[in-house]
């Protein structure tokens, strides 16, 4: 394999001319795309955690849009300026197997990217968790004093316990405004997925496994809840809204419902991080 | 066998009586009723099974299990074993010569096992194509169901398990048992039998996992999580065993391949003189030997879950979810590259002989496709980001999953500057090869925001993982596989494919694919979550459009299947024997190519793409291959 030292170029420098389009063609849609874009990524602005979701989507795309430009601009040269001209003979182009400096400098690039993007998402990551299910013994832990709410998934529901006010069990998500709230995800059968698609929560519920996510929730809102992990029959009726209300409105909530359901809380079980239902409950 | 007596044909009913299809498929019925019962008396004196009549999973493992066997006998992969334990001398040919009857048995040449698995995988695929039209129809309204729920998600199922399971052979299988010996300059395959035998298993599958609809049909999607799998009714056991027997096939398959290329290739056909596709065959060898045996575990933990009360998966009898989440992934997400890396080969492949240049960084090629194999080994957890396990190690899987685009950059270059300053031809495999490079970049950069864990935690599980990984397996395996028949099928058959109704399958295809699964990233931004009956209802436009583009795109597949059937049943129009001014070997043979491929082992003096320099194609020695004998 002989390294041919011919430049990327040769005669007419195309080389020259695709890096130039690219780096202009990239100077312009980059802010664009951020400005444009950036605003309508998901999940929105209903969280912390969302937010930060939203800023980490739009550095992504960011970072996206200059590669997509170099593939644009390098096809949109190639494929014109390098096609076979109409009718003759076949002709073989030039030989060139091999540049040292096109390569290194496409590893240097790629590698660069990948090192910022993985350093730039572990940040982010560790700050508080960006919502995501930690498992039982979170590392990304937001400081200050916490809301402690459980999800126990089942098929094909969800529902809620609030171990701070008696283990009070709803059957709605709702939450008080402006507050760090600690998720605990479970099962009692099949592996489901508690996602507060506005709140950007996601964590996953396995029987036997107390799965934790924080969110630090803002103003007022209603947000969708969605079972995320296929969970059998019902799965795609797996839904819910749930709401965040301010603190005053949120205590005379958690008064109504504990009045309502007095007679049915002497009855449940007492609160536990993990419920093991019945293990021969097969075929549900 | 080599007699020279005039031939006389038996007749019909003569003919079928013998080791050969109708045969295999009368004892595999005769054998799925032998396990059922047999079974039944395993479990009949047990309290258990009067306790509940209808929950008897054994029977139906014991019944597919021995059809296969029967399956496999009734083809004849008995016979030689058989032979060699009564004392006969061991013969390395099976049916190598005579008519069509060839392709519907036991064969031994690689060429017929290549066209086997062509014929055979495009059926499935036809029908696993088929049962995603099924699903975009019940999305067309977000709350009326037109299929019952658990009807929903059996199609959903079978539509995922048939194109992750058979798809993993869909490039080498055909084109990977026909080209390899040929293009190493062998006459087989290391172990012909081994090779027919991977075939054979995988239709068995097939049909035993369409046959899933007779048992209730099953609710998991293609990765068949515990708990769910274990409580599951019993057409869960069709998707095990489906499953299991691609496992089988897969590691027989990636065997067979790896040592063929590795001891049989011709002399002079150094390691740096390889046509990439070998490279590319090899490392994807490689994680199907190293991935699929997991599987193969992994499905028989989950069978003794459901027959023998174990409870490997069972969070309150000991067992753990997350244990069957992990083997999966620790199999998947190689394999997912056991579907992608095969692609890759085929596009470095095909550049050089349509540019006109020879493969641009050859080496960095090579190391693109052994690097991407090695990290994917790396990375599964990247399914399990809010799983809630090992919260710790996301960030090292963060980077090792974005590491992964460091040698895929690898093969966009080498792709890139072979096209650079080249003299390109836009024939219908180069359409494709081009297609999949705007196919995979798309794919590729999605999936840098499902590997980031923050921006993870709202598009996993979403429609947006769905659209990235059919941009990379759509658009990176079928397109290329399309480009292998449009490319390699005129020399498997010796008849050309019509050339303007590829150009018109292709444009369609390209156009609709991407209509059909790119608005599906916005679905997935907008919340709408994987395999779904129903959905909310600001998300109906966006669905009726994936939905309609999706019939269409099924109705581009059909211009493809009427040029296919048309160009080599009916047209058959002879192909030259070069007719892309390729050098590499196999199309300095005539087509079709013998059943010895070469009478004399060539030498290989040079890589085969010696584009604008002084080396000529590949030598075919003195004498060149005799025709037909």
């Amino acid at each position: 394999m002989s390294s041919a030292p011919a430049t990327a170029g040769g005669g007419t420098d195309h080389g020259r001319r695709v890096i130039v389009a690219w780096i202009v063609l990239s100077v312009i849609t980059t802010p664009l795309v951020v400005i444009f874009l950036g605003p309508i990524l998901p999940p929105g602005h209903a969280s912390q955690q969302a937010s930060e979701q939203v800023l980490d989507n739009t550095v992504i795309t960011a970072i996206v849009t200059p590669v997509i430009c170099l593939l644009a601009v390098f096809f949109g040269y190639a494929l014109m300026k390098f096609r076979k001209a109409k009718g003759g003979a076949i002709v073989d182009g030039p030989p060139l197997r091999n540049h040292n400096t096109v390569q290194m400098s496409w590893i240097v690039l790629t590698s660069v990217t990948v090192l910022f993007l993985a350093a730039f998402g572990t940040y982010e990551l560790l700050q508080n968790g960006s919502g995501g299910g930690q498992g039982p013994n979170p590392i990304a832990v937001p400081s200050g004093p916490k809301l402690q709410v459980q999800v126990i998934a089942q098929q094909w529901e969800f529902t809620y316990r609030y171990p701070s006010y008696g283990g009070l069990e709803t059957s709605q998500l709702v939450l008080p405004a402006d507050t760090d709230v600690e998720i605990h995800v479970t099962s009692l059968d099949a592996i489901h997925s508690f996602w507060a698609y506005q709140l950007g929560v996601k964590a996953d519920a396995n029987p036997g496994n107390d799965n934790i996510a924080f969110v630090h929730t803002k103003g007022p809102n209603t947000f969708s809840v969605r079972c995320a992990e296929l969970c059998g029959l019902w799965h795609g009726y797996m839904f819910s809204t749930g709401r965040v209300m301010p603190a005053t409105q949120f205590a005379a909530w958690v008064k109504q419902q504990q009045h309502t359901f007095a007679a049915v809380h002497k009855y449940m079980p007492n609160y536990a991080t993990t419920y093991y239902p019945d293990p021969q409950r097969r075929a549900g | 066998m080599s007699t020279i007596a005039v031939e006389v044909r038996p007749p019909l009913w003569r003919r079928l009586i013998g080791f050969n299809l109708l045969t295999a498929i009368l004892l595999g019925i005769g054998g799925w009723y032998v396990g059922w019962f047999a079974a039944h008396g395993v479990v009949g004196p047990s309290i258990a099974y009067f306790a509940a009549i209808d929950y008897n999973e054994l029977s139906i493992f014991m019944a597919y299990v021995c059809g296969v066997l029967g399956f496999l006998i009734g083809l004849g992969f008995a016979n030689y074993p058989f032979a060699r334990l009564r004392g006969y001398p061991p013969s390395l040919r099976e049916k190598e010569t005579g008519g069509m009857g060839r392709y519907l048995g036991l064969c031994t040449d690689h060429k017929v096992v290549g066209i086997q698995y062509l014929i055979g995988i495009g059926v499935f695929f036809f029908v696993g194509g088929l049962n995603a039209m099924l699903i975009r129809v019940e999305l067309l309204r977000p709350d009326h169901q037109v299929w019952p729920a658990g009807t929903y998600l059996t199609i959903v199922g079978i539509h995922g398990t048939m194109m992750m399971g058979m798809m993993t052979s869909g490039i080498l299988g055909p084109f990977g048992n026909y080209l390899i010996p040929i293009l190493i300059g062998a006459r087989r395959m290391a172990f012909p039998r081994i090779e027919a035998l991977t075939f054979w298993l995988l239709m068995a599958g097939g049909v035993i996992l369409e046959s899933t609809i007779f048992f209730g049909g099953f609710p998991t999607g293609w990765t068949g999580y515990a708990p769910l799998n274990i409580q599951a009714n019993a057409g869960m056991d069709c998707y095990i065993l489906f499953f299991a027997l691609v496992g089988i096939s897969m590691t027989l398959l990636g065997l067979n391949m790896i040592v063929t290329i590795v001891t049989m290739r011709a002399p002079g056909l150094t390691w740096t003189r390889l046509p990439i596709f070998v490279w590319g065959v090899l490392s994807t060898s490689a994680l199907m030997v190293l991935a699929a045996p997991v599987l193969i575990a992994t499905l028989l933990m989950a069978m003794l879950d459901r027959t023998a009360q174990t409870s490997f998966f069972i969070a309150a009898g000991g067992g753990s979810a997350y244990l069957y989440q992990n083997l999966f992934w620790v199999f998947g997400h190689p394999e997912v590259y056991v579907l992608a890396l095969p692609g890759f080969a085929i596009v470095l492949e095909l550049l050089p002989v349509f540019a006109r240049k020879p493969l641009w960084g050859y080496r960095l090629a090579v190391a693109g496709l052994l690097g991407v194999s090695l990290l994917s080994f790396f990375v599964w957890q990247h399914h399990l980001f809010v799983s809630g396990i090992n919260a710790d190690l996301r960030p090292f899987y963060m980077f090792s999953t974005e590491m992964i685009s460091i040698p895929t950059g690898f093969t966009f270059l080498c792709g890139m500057m072979t096209l650079w300053r080249g003299q390109i031809r836009y024939t219908v495999p180069m359409l494709f090869c081009l297609a999949w490079f705007f196919n995979f970049l798309i794919g590729g950069l999605s999936g840098v925001f499902l590997s980031d864990t923050p921006s993870d935690t709202t598009t996993h599980g979403s429609f947006f993982s769905m659209a990235h990984f059919h941009y990379t397996i759509m658009g990176g395996l079928v397109f290329t596989f399309f480009a292998g028949i449009y490319y390699w099928v005129p020399k498997m058959t010796g008849f050309q494919i019509n050339e303007r109704l590829g150009k018109i399958h292709f444009w369609s295809m390209f156009l609709l694919f991407n209509l059909t699964f790119f608005p599906l990233f916005i679905a997935g931004f907008l919340g709408q979550p994987r395999r779904v009956v129903t959905y909310a209802h600001n998300l109906q436009f966006l669905n009726d459009w994936v939905s309609i583009c999706a019939f269409l795109l099924g109705g581009s597949m059909l211009i493809f299947l009427y040029n296919f059937v048309k160009s080599l049943v009916f047209d058959r129009i002879p192909a030259p024997a070069d007719p892309w001014g390729s050098k590499s070997i196999e199309w300095q043979l005539p087509s079709p190519i013998p059943v010895h491929n070469f009478d004399r082992i060539p030498v290989f003096s040079s890589d085969p793409y010696g584009y604008g320099e002084p080396s000529g194609p590949v030598a075919v020695p003195a004498g060149a291959p005799a025709g037909s004998e």
